[in-house]
């Protein structure tokens, strides 16, 4: 059915159960959008998206021999997927559909003006079909996929994604940073709730990447360049100061990781020499270097769940400070532990059994709360004393303490910030990455061809960690094994004819899909592009249409919101 | 591509879809089994998510249809699992598809056939609050779209036959039993409510205006029982002050669930923000024994509950609530952690957060399955740190709730990962040259 031909517009509008259709008048949506021009079908459903509705669309395309479709609804970000497949399965070219947002535009936000909310989703309506009758149909471009995956980290998460890729048959680039592999689990003694020795399991892993055929490591390497697209990276990486390699990736996965915050200034922190980090006792008990303790104080939340800046909790510290605790009582019985908490972390089927086991050795837990937090000073007898408000006493209390332990919150590294700009991916407000749905994709970027795990992602344990790498590996895998991808058809086109070659639009394309050719002008690499229109807004020459936005459509649609005629 | 290749998926909640909706889109056959008539499961029946306030059944339903639309993709829903033979690579699986009465190709859920159904039932997707009929679909976006007929409860009268256009109405329809070979399995079977009742000194059961957390969740959706309108049982009147009591049956150290659920601080204070939006001048209480908010963005959601919602957080876990039999307000006695003193507030409406427990079917399937559960029923991982996806059983795989408490985005994310735990085992038995070698 081409778009040339008469044009022949459906119009399906959906209560969305009461969504809508409790505060809408649907029914006379519907009768005035019969009467727009090129109109020629118009119904209402109670869910347009149910697979009553979508079967409705198909054979109102087929029985009105429409080449255009409005649904008016909720929003395209989550719908316009499945109603634009809809109409493929019809014939229609998916860019020939059009979306018009009475749901959250309209209903939600004139939940109290059932009228005025009618009248609304009219207008919406009536704009919705001023720009179908200017659409045009496009086509998605398709792309290789080249089999190669690229994982950025060798510590557990990176080796484990990387593994799990390898057993599917694609072939893996592990870029590491350090000399070797391993990552955070190398400082790392013994990982609860088994217990576990951490180097144990570790140097299984490593061996088995090692002398994995399908895995290619690269230590002391760094990522300094990634260019193209899902399918096609070319990644360029740095070994040592000199040495560069050039890698064809399909897909990327980020597992950089993260590294333990530094209490500077902080509870006597390198002021006195018995305060140490929660990470530093760690290397203490896996050197077996911890001297006899006779009273031991750990610190909950040492620069987390702040007030302002470090807002989060970092999930980890409670049990890490619980296992711990736990380990210096089975070398020294008779030291005293307490551990001063705000609330305790210990979620999930297995961690509350370790803090009843932790009390049941009589580890000592001491609430306090975030205004009144402790104080560690130096004693008459080099001792620390620790001071602090026990609110279920209702009295301050000091411990005399020869070892006081602060567990303090991972933190993004120091060069996430510069490879989330080589990457072109986004960072959350605490500077980890950050993904392109919190609920329904968590390890996926926004970025087509990208994903993360572990705690580059957000603070997590072992198991938290290996969970998404086995995650990446599906979500990397996709593509690989599909071969062959579409891309996006709504692309930025530059007019050669007006560009002046100014660069504005180079410089701002946040993709870097714009370059200038050898003729001065701009060019996009359509596969790149992805349609955010930044050039397209910023261009003092107007050289750049935005396909499936042009100026004529998107007029059209703003004319109808004024209520002048169609043209 | 040979029909060893495909994956059974057991529960077809967001951790089953997922994991479908990833081996089919990289082209592998999936089997998605559902036992009750649709798919979509717990989170179908959330009014919102945390901490992105997104409406659950928006975000979802693209995802339900996609399983419904997806060429690579086969529901079974109505179905249980009866019987697993064979091994990795090479599992026989035998599933009985429950009678619907329905000719699932005819129907096309027009929904005529409830219109005229005689019979009223408590209808237990909105937690028995609200009413369906004998014949029914559980929720209006169900997929598939095909109505079922309750045997327990139809008068077989036949009105619905009568009514019916498409003539999809079989009241004669028999169990069919449908054979599967698949390569692995995956067990995505969520998790069951902990009945409140249990904790006798809270009322539940007894006391009207005492309510469950999900119960809440239906009375806020606006494809709820009262239309997302909320209301206390008692009288139809809009609650005014409603507090919220964690960890009812969960770290409980007399009897009943030692362990933490996980989701309910970060759910109890999405709730409280919703009633607030629902009716700005209501009060909310939050009592607690630990807050526990240590996903991603949570601590900065209940930072938001408390300045901009104000919502209150009371670190306290009553001893008993009371009714008020004239008014049917309650009142609760709770020891203040932080100040050690015992006080009492009085409040319109109770909302419990039970523990969220596993599945009661779960021995059943590991039975059948020959895999191991934990000490609570739930599945047992083969290594928890670094298998958390294996069960004991080589090629079949597990992710979300039915391994232990996770929230949406874990359940998700290892979702995916046991799809390429599955699709590990699919190419690792093709490279050993095909079904069975080398599987034993």
């Amino acid at each position: 059915m081409g778009a040339n031909d008469e044009v022949r517009i459906g119009v399906f509008i959906c209560h969305c159960g009461i969504n809508i259709g409790g505060i809408v008048n649907v029914p006379k949506v519907v009768e005035y959008a019969k009467k727009l021009p090129d109109v020629v079908y118009a119904e209402d459903n109670l869910y347009t998206c149910s697979s009553v509705g979508i079967s409705k669309i198909k054979e109102g395309i087929k029985e009105h021999n429409l080449n255009r479709v409005i649904v008016a609804s909720c929003t395209p970000r989550t719908h316009e997927p499945l109603f634009r497949a809809a109409c493929e399965e019809a014939g229609v070219n998916k860019y020939l559909f059009e979306m018009a947002n009475i749901r959250d535009q309209c209903s939600w936000a004139h939940m109290h003006e059932p009228e005025k909310a009618t009248e609304k989703a009219k207008d919406l309506v009536r704009m919705a079909v001023a720009k179908a009758r200017k659409l045009k149909p496009q086509e998605e471009p398709e792309i290789d996929v080249t089999p190669s995956a690229l994982v950025i980290g060798g510590g557990i998460s990176g080796m484990t994604a990387a593994l799990c890729l390898a057993n599917q048959g694609f072939e893996v680039h592990i870029v590491e940073k350090e000399p070797e592999l391993g990552g955070m689990l190398r400082h790392l003694h013994k990982l609860y709730p088994t217990m576990q020795d951490a180097s144990e399991r570790l140097n299984q892993v490593v061996n088995a990447v090692k002398s994995n055929k399908r895995i290619k490591v690269l230590t002391s390497t760094v990522v300094k360049q990634v260019k193209g697209f899902i399918g096609n990276f070319r990644v360029t990486v740095e070994k040592g100061k000199s040495k560069t390699l050039n890698l064809e990736i399909g897909t990327i996965v980020v597992a950089t990781g993260a590294a333990n915050f530094e209490p500077i200034g902080m509870y006597g922190y390198k002021q006195f020499d018995n305060v140490i980090t929660q990470f530093q006792l760690e290397q203490l008990l896996k050197t077996r270097q911890l001297e006899r303790p006779q009273r031991v104080v750990m610190i909950q939340c040492v620069g987390a769940r702040e007030e302002k800046g470090r807002t989060y909790c970092s999930r980890i510290c409670c049990m890490t400070a619980i296992k711990n605790a736990t380990l210096i009582k089975e070398l020294f019985p008779e030291a005293e532990i307490y551990i001063l908490f705000r609330d305790l972390q210990t979620y999930g089927k297995e961690y509350e059994t370790c803090y009843l086991d932790a009390r049941s050795k009589f580890i000592q837990f001491i609430k306090y709360v975030q205004e009144r937090p402790p104080e560690v000073t130096s004693g008459p007898s080099g001792k620390l004393v620790v001071k602090i408000y026990d609110a279920l006493l209702n009295s301050e209390i000091e411990i005399p303490s020869d070892l006081v332990v602060l567990s303090t919150p991972l933190i993004p590294h120091e060069d996430t910030k510069e490879l989330s700009q080589i990457l072109k991916v986004s960072l959350g407000p605490h500077g980890f990455f950050f993904e392109a749905h919190v609920k329904l994709r968590p390890i996926d970027f926004a970025t087509d061809g990208i994903y993360v795990c572990g705690t580059a992602h957000s603070p997590k344990d072992t198991a938290e960690s290996v969970s998404q790498a086995f995650g990446v590996a599906s979500r990397a895998a996709i593509p690989m094994a599909v071969k062959r991808l579409r891309t996006e058809a709504i692309t930025a086109v530059v007019d050669e004819n007006l560009c002046s070659g100014c660069g504005t639009c180079v410089k701002l394309c946040p993709y870097g899909a714009i370059e200038k050719d050898e003729k001065g002008v701009a060019r996009i690499t359509q596969v790149v592009c992805k349609g955010c229109g930044v050039c397209a807004a910023s261009c003092p020459e107007n050289a750049i249409e935005m396909c499936h936005f042009t100026k004529e459509q998107v007029t059209a649609q703003a004319l109808a919101a004024l209520g002048r005629p169609f043209a | 591509m040979s029909q060893n290749q495909g994956i059974l998926v057991v529960g077809a909640g967001i951790a089953g879809i997922q994991a479908s909706l990833d081996l089919a889109d990289r082209g592998l056959k999936v089997y998605l089994l559902e036992k009750s008539p649709s798919i979509g499961g717990r989170m179908a029946q959330l009014d919102k998510t945390f901490p992105t306030m997104d409406c659950s059944m928006c975000i979802l339903a693209p995802k339900m249809i996609e399983c419904y639309r997806h060429p690579n993709i086969t529901l079974l829903t109505y179905s249980e699992v009866q019987e697993v033979k064979g091994s990795a690579g090479n599992f026989t699986v035998k599933i009985l598809k429950k009678p619907r009465f329905i000719d699932e190709e005819k129907c096309t859920g027009c929904g005529i056939c409830a219109q005229n159904c005689p019979v009223e039932v408590p209808n237990e997707f909105d937690m028995g609050l609200g009413i369906r009929k004998a014949i029914y679909v559980p929720l209006p976006q169900a997929v598939p779209l095909v109505y079922t007929i309750d045997e327990e409860n139809c008068l077989k009268c036949g009105l619905c036959e009568k009514v019916c256009g498409a003539e999809a109405v079989n009241l004669d329809q028999e169990p069919e039993e449908i054979e599967l070979k698949v390569g692995a399995i995956i067990v995505a079977t969520g998790f069951d409510i902990f009945d409140a009742r249990r904790i006798s000194e809270y009322g539940y059961g007894r006391y009207q205006n005492v309510i469950t957390s999900l119960e809440l969740e239906r009375l806020l959706s606006a494809s709820g029982p009262t239309g997302g309108h909320l209301i206390r049982p008692s009288d139809g009147k809009v609650p005014k002050t409603i507090a919220f009591i964690q960890c009812v049956g969960s770290r409980s150290q007399r009897g009943e669930l030692p362990y933490c659920s996980s989701v309910c601080c970060a759910y109890a204070t999405k709730e409280g923000m919703l009633i607030k939006e629902h009716n700005p001048e209501s009060k909310i209480y939050i009592l607690y024994i630990d807050l526990r908010v240590f996903g991603k963005g949570f601590q900065e959601f209940v930072n938001r509950a408390k300045t901009e919602y104000g919502v209150e957080y009371i670190k306290g876990h009553p001893g008993k609530i009371e009714e008020n039999p004239k008014t049917g307000d309650l009142v609760i006695r709770y020891e203040n952690v932080v100040d050690g003193k015992v006080k009492e507030i009085t409040v319109d409406l109770v909302v419990l957060c039970p523990a969220l427990v596993p599945r009661r079917d779960n021995e059943r399937l590991a039975e059948i399955l020959k895999v191991e559960l934990d000490e609570y029923t739930f599945f047992k991982a083969k290594d928890p740190l670094f298998e958390p996806l294996n069960t004991n059983l080589s090629g079949v795989f597990m992710c979300g709730y039915c391994q232990g408490p996770k929230d949406i985005p874990e359940s998700v994310a290892q979702a995916s990962g046991a799809a390429a735990k599955a699709a590990e085992e699919i190419a690792l038995t093709s490279s050993r040259g095909g079904v069975g070698n080398g599987s034993k």
